[in-house]
């Protein structure tokens, strides 16, 4: 199942042109407020009827101008998950959550009550009334009535942004789940780029309403030319990495990354545990020689892949580490004197802070 | 029951039975209409918002009397009915309910109203994406939300309906045991000599029913307010 998204619409003077394709797991509409996102995923939905385009789920024609197809909302098929969970307030959580499937004809019903409640762990909630659950239960039961529709596939719109920081990384293992276990192409659109680093297999960069860039998440983060869409504080690339082992005298964890070894603070997670960790361009140090004498703990030798734009007081550099791409924020000064160039080999020093453990996807993480 | 006469007795009875299918018969259209003005888009809105609104602001003998003309035998409407189905609502307890639900229907419909414009339209919206059309989506979210605005306003419409007078009088007259609801037949009672007594205890009856109707919608709106106020 995939699902295929070209579409222009207007609204005022501004204009969206935006085509996509959606496999499997989670693909990421990413990009500031304001520039489509929830546009784009409302259109899929039949929600805003574009002025042109077509939409293709599952090979099925939802929306095609040229064909006059435009099928209503109800008869799309699409799990929606909105940003405040919107379950009926009249009806129980076990009501909410099969509300969808009794509409769904019989014969797509594929997903079953008892299995949708064990992914989200949902079980004791069963004969409670929406209004005394907390947020993060709250969009669990949303999601889970969004899956047991049955649907072609599954919009998210910011479904944390309505949560505090607990809550959400409450929640942020059971998305993991929902995109490893469920075999649907997902949707989702956030503005938080640790959500997408942590979520996301593919990112669709948007902004003002046009795709400025489409790729696997490790690809399109860790590439300089993303880096205005990001946010200049909050970019940054993020590492494949495996728990090896954790040091109980000091409390630290190691990591293995396809570079080199990498400690952290304490992760909560087994030895062998795949973990995802994020590392922001302006946490990172370039050395030409391996430094002496430094406190900070993780230093990978790597080399320089592509230099960004050289126009303004910071470049951005784009490192290999290992078989891994990274981002780095240097001064133009530094790259002039240091005479950094492409191929160029040198050291990474990660200052403590780079390796933050709320970017470290385990079951358990914890923000600071 | 023999602390109310016969007469008295039958006055209750009419007007429990008008109130009731009054308020019965008006309840669908009340919430059409409800729903018309409170998400309707449509021309004539504000003609037909007027228009439900007119038995509340005109004198009630005025109403009385353009249903008079409308419903009486020779009236445009009224003759339509009787040839057609044989129905005759002037001078008999049918004409009496409708008089009744003319006059209570702004209230009713006000209060519908008000608990429809309380609906998240963004709840309607969540049902459509999960596979409910327009008809399902009024059926098993809308309708069971607005529950207790249309029990307020059928509560408040049927207290309404029992004191209706001018409307009734005017239109259907005062025959005992016909079209005498308790208000006309305390008026009745107050023309004749000695019927203060009588009129004293209908007085009585209207009062216990208008406060019971009262509290009665009160309890049910907090009631199903509270079960929903905590989402």
């Amino acid at each position: 199942m995939t699902l295929d998204v070209a579409l222009e619409h207007r609204f005022g003077n501004f204009e969206i042109a935006i085509s996509f394709a959606a496999p499997h797991g989670i693909t990421a509409l990413f990009g500031r407020s304001g520039a489509g996102k929830t546009t784009v995923i409302n259109a899929i939905a039949g929600l805003v009827k574009p002025r042109s385009g077509r939409i293709v789920a599952d090979a099925a024609t939802l929306f095609d101008t040229s064909r006059g197809i435009d099928l209503p909302t109800h008869a799309r098929r699409i799990g929606y998950v909105f940003q405040e969970s919107r379950l009926f307030p009249h009806l129980s959580v076990r009501q909410n959550l099969l509300y969808g499937r009794w509409f769904a004809p019989r014969a797509v019903r594929q997903q079953r009550l008892d299995d949708v409640v064990d992914l989200l762990d949902v079980a004791r909630l069963l004969d409670r009334q929406p209004g005394e659950l907390s947020g993060g239960e709250k969009q669990r039961v949303a999601i889970g009535r969004a899956l047991l529709a049955s649907p072609r596939l599954l919009l998210m719109d910011e479904p944390l942004a309505s949560l505090d920081e607990a809550r959400k990384s409450e929640i942020l293992p059971y998305l993991e789940r929902l995109r490893d276990e469920v075999r649907l192409p997902i949707v989702y659109v956030s503005h938080s780029i640790s959500e997408v680093a942590r979520l996301a297999t593919t990112i669709v960069a948007i902004s003002d309403g046009r795709v400025a860039r489409v790729g696997p998440t490790a690809e399109v983060m860790s590439d300089p030319d993303t880096f205005p869409l990001m946010g200049r504080q909050e970019a940054g690339a993020i590492l494949p990495a495996k728990v090896l082992r954790h040091d109980l005298h000091d409390g630290l964890t190691e990591l293995v990354t396809s570079g080199g070894r990498l400690l952290t603070p304490r992760v909560e997670a087994p030895p062998g545990t795949d973990v995802r960790v994020r590392i922001r361009a302006r946490d990172v140090i370039l050395a030409l020689a391996e430094p002496q004498g430094l406190s900070a703990l993780n230093i990978l030798p790597v080399t320089i892949r592509k230099l960004g734009s050289q126009d303004g007081v910071v470049v951005d550099v784009a490192i290999t580490c290992g078989t891994d791409d990274l981002l780095v924020r240097v001064t133009r000064r530094s790259v002039e004197r240091l005479g950094l160039a492409a191929g160029k080999s040198c050291f990474a020093v990660f200052k403590s802070v780079a390796v933050a453990r709320r970017d470290i996807s385990t079951v358990d993480a914890k923000p600071d | 029951m023999d602390w109310l006469s016969p007469d008295e007795w039958t006055a209750v009875r009419l007007s429990l039975q008008v109130s009731f299918w009054a308020t019965l018969v008006s309840l669908p259209f009340g919430v059409l209409t409800a729903m018309a003005l409170a998400r309707g888009n449509f021309w004539g809105k504000q003609l037909l918002n007027g228009l439900v609104h007119l038995p509340l602001i005109l004198p009630p003998v005025v109403t009385g009397y353009i249903l008079l003309l409308l419903f009486g035998r020779r009236g445009a409407i009224g003759a339509f009915l009787d040839q057609t189905f044989g129905l005759v609502l002037a001078f008999r307890w049918t004409g009496a309910a409708l008089a009744a639900a003319v006059m209570s229907f702004p209230l009713m419909v006000r209060a519908i109203r008000l608990a429809i414009e309380a609906v998240d339209p963004k709840l309607e919206q969540a049902a459509r994406t999960l596979g409910a059309n327009s008809a399902w989506t009024f059926v098993t979210v809308t309708l069971p939300l607005i529950l207790p605005g249309i029990l307020a306003g059928a509560i408040l419409a049927f207290a309404k309906a029992m004191g209706e007078f001018g409307a009734t009088i005017t239109f259907v007259s005062n025959i005992p045991g016909e079209t005498q609801t308790v208000p006309s037949a305390i008026y009745a009672f107050l023309q004749v000599p000695g019927g203060d007594a009588s009129a004293m205890r209908l007085v009585l009856v209207s009062v216990v029913v208008a406060v019971t109707a009262l509290a009665l919608s009160e309890v049910v709106a907090t009631r199903v307010a509270r079960r929903i106020a905590a989402k």
